[in-house]
C-alpha cells in the first residue's frame, strides 16, 4: 500500500501528525463499504479508524491523486437506472494509431470504458475495446454508427458484442473480503 | 387502470422524481472533498442536507445504488486484474458458467453474442495469481481461456444521465 510521501523522514516518536499505516488500512476497509451517510462523513471515518478528520481527508485526496480512488461519488448500477443494453465494441486498429483513436473514442460521452488490450490471433484480431451502456440496442447501434462516422473508422474492422445475460456481478472488494 | 398497466409494461425504466434525478445526475460527477460534502451538494441542488441524506439512504435501500462513496481502481491496488474470454459450445454453456462462477476470482461474467461467448473479469490478490487462476479454469472446464489484460487505459468521464 502506498503511504503518503509526508510519512517519510519524520520523527515518529513525537510527531502526532504522521498517519499510521494501520489507520490507513482500516480506512481503506471502511471506505470499501462506502462513505458514511452522516453530516461529517470524514469525522465518522476518523472515529472508526483512529485517524483525525484531517488525516482521513488527506489520505482520500492522495489516493485520488494517485489514481487509486477512481472517483468519489455515486457508484451506480447502470441497469437500475434504465441502461439495459450493454455493448462491447472492438476494433482492429493499427498499433501506431491505438493511442490516438483510444483517446478520441474515450472522449465520447457514450463510451463508458476504453482500453487497449492484446490481440489473440488467429481467433481475436481486435486490440481496442470500448464499452457502451445504453437505454436499448437500437439506440446503442445508432450511437456506434455515429462514432464510426465521426472518427472515420469505416475502414477499420470492428465487431459489436452485445451481452445478453449478466451471470454474475460481484463488486470488486479487495481488502475486507479477502 | 390503463395508466398502471402502462407503467407496469415499462417497469424496466424506473420512474425517478425530479429531486432523485438531480441527486443522481449531480453525484455522478463526484463529491467535493470538504468536511461537509453532503451539505455543500444539497445547497447546490437546492434541497436540505437532511433531504439529500434521506434520498441517498432510500436509493441504497431500494437497490438503485449498491454503495455510495469512493470507487477504488482495482488495477492500481497491487492485485491482478484481467478480462478473459472463452468459446463454449451452446449445449455446454450452463455447465461451464456454473464452473467458472464458482471461482472467487471471477468478478463479472457476461454472455456475449460472438463466437467467444463467455466474457469475465478476473480479480486476484497478486498479479501472479492470474495465470494460475486461468490454468485452473482451463483444467476444470477443458476449454482454453483467452487472457486479455489491459495494456492502456483511456480516460472516460463516466456518466449515466437520467
Amino acid at each position: 500500500m502506498n503511504l503518503p510521501a509526508t510519512r517519510q523522514d519524520q520523527n515518529y516518536l513525537f510527531d502526532t501528525q504522521s498517519i499510521s499505516a494501520w489507520g490507513l488500512l482500516r480506512l481503506r476497509e471502511q471506505l470499501e463499504n462506502g462513505l458514511p451517510l452522516a453530516p461529517r462523513p470524514y469525522l465518522t471515518l476518523a472515529e472508526r479508524t483512529g485517524l483525525t478528520e484531517q488525516q482521513v481527508m488527506q489520505a482520500v485526496s492522495q489516493w485520488q491523486q494517485q489514481g487509486l480512488i477512481k472517483r468519489l461519488g455515486l457508484v451506480v448500477k447502470h441497469r437500475t437506472l434504465g441502461y439495459r443494453a450493454n455493448a462491447m465494441a472492438v476494433w482492429n486498429v493499427p498499433d501506431d494509431r491505438v493511442s490516438e483513436l483510444g483517446k478520441a473514442l474515450a472522449a465520447s460521452p457514450v463510451v463508458t470504458l476504453c482500453y487497449q488490450r492484446p490481440r489473440r490471433l488467429p481467433d481475436w484480431p481486435y486490440n481496442l475495446f470500448c464499452m457502451i451502456h445504453g437505454i436499448d440496442r437500437n439506440r446503442v447501434q445508432s450511437q456506434l454508427q455515429k462514432l464510426v462516422h465521426e472518427h472515420r473508422l469505416e475502414d477499420i474492422p470492428h465487431a459489436v458484442l452485445f451481452s445478453n445475460k449478466a451471470y454474475l456481478q460481484r463488486g470488486g472488494r479487495y481488502v475486507s473480503d479477502r | 387502470m390503463s395508466a398502471t398497466a402502462e407503467q407496469h409494461r415499462h417497469s424496466e425504466v424506473p420512474n425517478f422524481t425530479p429531486v432523485e434525478r438531480a441527486i443522481i445526475n449531480r453525484l455522478q460527477t463526484g463529491l467535493p472533498l470538504t468536511r461537509t460534502p453532503y451539505k455543500d451538494v444539497a445547497e447546490e441542488i437546492g434541497i436540505t442536507e437532511q433531504d439529500l441524506l434521506g434520498h441517498l439512504k432510500a436509493l441504497l435501500a431500494n437497490g438503485t445504488l449498491t454503495r455510495f462513496g469512493p470507487m477504488f481502481h482495482a488495477g492500481e491496488m497491487g492485485g491482478g486484474l484481467t478480462l478473459a474470454a472463452m468459446r463454449i459450445p451452446e449445449h455446454d454453456f450452463e455447465r461451464v458458467t456454473e464452473q467458472v462462477n464458482r471461482f472467487d476470482e471471477v468478478a463479472h461474467n457476461y454472455r456475449r453474442e460472438h463466437e467467444l461467448n463467455m466474457w469475465f473479469v478476473l480479480a486476484t490478490e497478486t498479479p501472479e495469481a492470474i495465470a494460475d487462476t486461468i490454468s485452473r479454469i482451463e483444467d476444470l472446464t477443458g476449454s482454453p481461456v483467452y487472457n486479455m489484460p489491459k495494456e492502456q487505459e483511456f480516460h472516460v468521464h463516466l456518466h449515466f444521465p437520467i
